[in-house]
């Protein structure tokens, strides 16, 4: 038996019940490693699906999905495709949220109590950020100061930076 | 770096720990799905783009000084009986199992934690507790993914929440579950009644082991279902809440049980332990079945407190991949058949026969059920 992929032959066989309907998918040996697929039993066949069909990037052929029938909306990030979406019902990157916003709508009605996050933020991740800014905008100050030759003013800002860089967010 | 047997040869404080609430509520998850940034989501990603992402993620969470000595290895690296019994001890999933290159677990040495990398999601972090815990297991792996959080860019939009690979995890990407053991609203056919209850407040229940609606050894998962418009706390607080409920009737169910029937409780316990303690060959499905009579017996006071404990290390070491783990070999269904028997028989050589024990208590011939672990 072929490959599904390319015309090799065929040593991974992933046979899954896909909502009632019997799915295989015939691989290669190196067409599984490619997709990290090792052991056939256990195996998400939508994952593989996903990033596996014949056009996806994740394929020997890779270079993305040749040009996308419909309107052709890609993903600027990653390739994937509303064609791809509509497939899986899956993204291919965060972006992508993005770049199909309004089909991300409709899958989500109904999906979740609702339809906007109330919750856990990452407030550490902010923290950081706003903490290495305000690090580089206080160092360029430093700089200034010094060439200005305010060395009162650039102690003070020193003293600043010192005691940014102890605190952890 | 801790090596696979290290890591395995002691059971976690958690296999053997579900003694609150009458021993109904064997363990608490909580899991959490998190992204990188601008990388492609595992399945879409290619080969070298996967391995980038590992690359970022793995040197993040090993430094983590909760994972400090962690098991950590790369998929890829570990045999297929190796992958089957982290999966049979819930510290990776069958999906995760599957994968080779490109895909990582580390888990913390006393197997409380456990993070897949290079799941569905980038990262899958999992907190796993004793009894009825999923405030404490939220709040601890919540306090390693704030500390994640300096290292990695995690992909998170302010309306949708944190951003994975299916939408049906965004928002918190929190899965919290607890598994609970129902042998008294099983007998007393109230069970249909409860888990529908149960799904119809939108959480969902199935089986722990078996297939479809089949549930094995008394056994049961809860779970939320919506991650998105609910804060972390909400979702876990009607959990808790409502878990404690269904433990609470089992409780109740156990009791009547008792008082109705006597003789029926007195029996299945009995022929349980006739079954574990003389058979020579038990498949999987006979032996979870007799064992959870057997534990059922162990909170009813047919037996002494301990067999509870003893009855939940049997229900992980008698799966097929810790048996093949075990004997060092793979091993026919046949083979598995009675090499289960033999682990079970010596594991209860000197659990006393409950008739014993029953007529050795006072003229009370029944145990009191309200505080079994008392005597």
């Amino acid at each position: 038996m072929k490959c599904d992929f390319c015309d090799q032959k065929a040593t991974v066989f992933l046979t899954q019940l896909v909502e009632g309907q019997m799915k295989k998918v015939c691989l290669c040996d190196s067409c599984a490693k490619e997709r990290g697929v090792t052991d056939p039993t256990g195996f998400s066949l939508a994952d593989l699906l996903l990033g596996g069909l014949p056009g996806g990037p994740g394929t020997a052929a890779g270079g993305g999905s040749p040009a996308a029938p419909g309107n052709g909306r890609k993903c600027p990030t990653c390739g994937f495709t509303l064609d791809d979406l509509k497939r899986v019902r899956r993204f291919g990157c965060s972006d992508c949220y993005a770049t199909f916003s309004e089909e991300v709508g409709q899958m989500l009605r109904g999906m979740h109590k609702g339809t906007s996050h109330i919750g856990k933020v990452p407030e550490g991740l902010m923290a950081t950020q706003f903490r290495n800014q305000r690090l580089e905008e206080l160092r360029s100050r430093l700089d200034q100061a010094i060439t200005s030759e305010s060395y009162e003013e650039a102690a003070g800002i020193r003293d600043e930076i010192h005691n940014l860089s102890e605190t952890k967010p | 770096m801790m090596r696979f047997s290290t890591l395995i040869k002691h059971p976690a404080d958690w296999m053997t720990g579900g003694q609150g609430e009458h021993g109904a509520v064997l363990t608490s998850r909580i899991r959490l799905a998190r992204n990188l940034r601008r990388h492609p989501f595992p399945g879409w990603a290619r080969r070298e783009q996967r391995a980038a992402a590992l690359d970022l993620m793995r040197p993040a969470v090993e430094a983590l000084p909760a994972m400090k000595g962690a098991f950590s290895h790369e998929l890829g690296d570990l045999t297929s009986v190796q992958k089957q019994v982290l999966v049979e001890r819930h510290l990776i999933s069958r999906e995760h199992a599957a994968r080779g290159d490109g895909s990582a677990a580390v888990i913390e040495r006393r197997q409380t934690f456990s993070l897949m990398l290079n799941e569905e999601d980038h990262l899958r972090m999992q907190a796993i507790r004793p009894g009825l815990q999923l405030s404490a297991a939220f709040t601890a792996l919540s306090e390693l993914d704030t500390e994640l959080e300096t290292s990695l860019e995690f992909a998170f939009d302010p309306t949708l929440g944190y951003l994975t690979t299916c939408p049906t995890n965004l928002g918190t990407g929190l899965r919290a579950s607890a598994m609970l053991h129902l042998p008294g609203l099983v007998l007393s056919d109230q069970i249909s009644q409860v888990l529908q209850a149960v799904n119809k407040i939108g959480l969902a229940v199935r089986g722990l082991y078996g297939e479809g609606t089949e549930s094995l050894g008394n056994l049961y998962q809860i779970s939320n279902q919506s991650t998105l418009g609910e804060s972390e706390e909400t979702i876990i607080r009607r959990l808790e809440r409502v878990i404690s409920q269904v433990a609470n009737h089992e409780q109740n169910a156990r009791e009547k049980l008792l008082e109705d029937d006597p003789e029926m409780v007195a029996d299945k316990i009995g022929r349980a332990y006739g079954v574990l303690r003389y058979s020579h060959i038990i498949d999987s499905k006979e032996a979870l079945n007799h064992l959870s009579l057997l534990r059922l017996g162990g909170t009813l006071g047919f037996f002494a407190p301990q067999t509870v404990m003893v009855c939940d290390s049997l229900l992980m070491d008698i799966q097929p991949a810790h048996l093949q783990l075990h004997s060092g070999r793979k091993l026919s269904p046949e083979e598995r058949d009675s090499i289960r028997a033999e682990i079970v028989r010596s594991r209860l050589h000197s659990l006393e026969s409950p008739d014993n024990r029953m007529s050795s208590k006072d003229e009370k011939n029944l145990p009191n059920p309200s505080n079994p672990g008392d005597s």
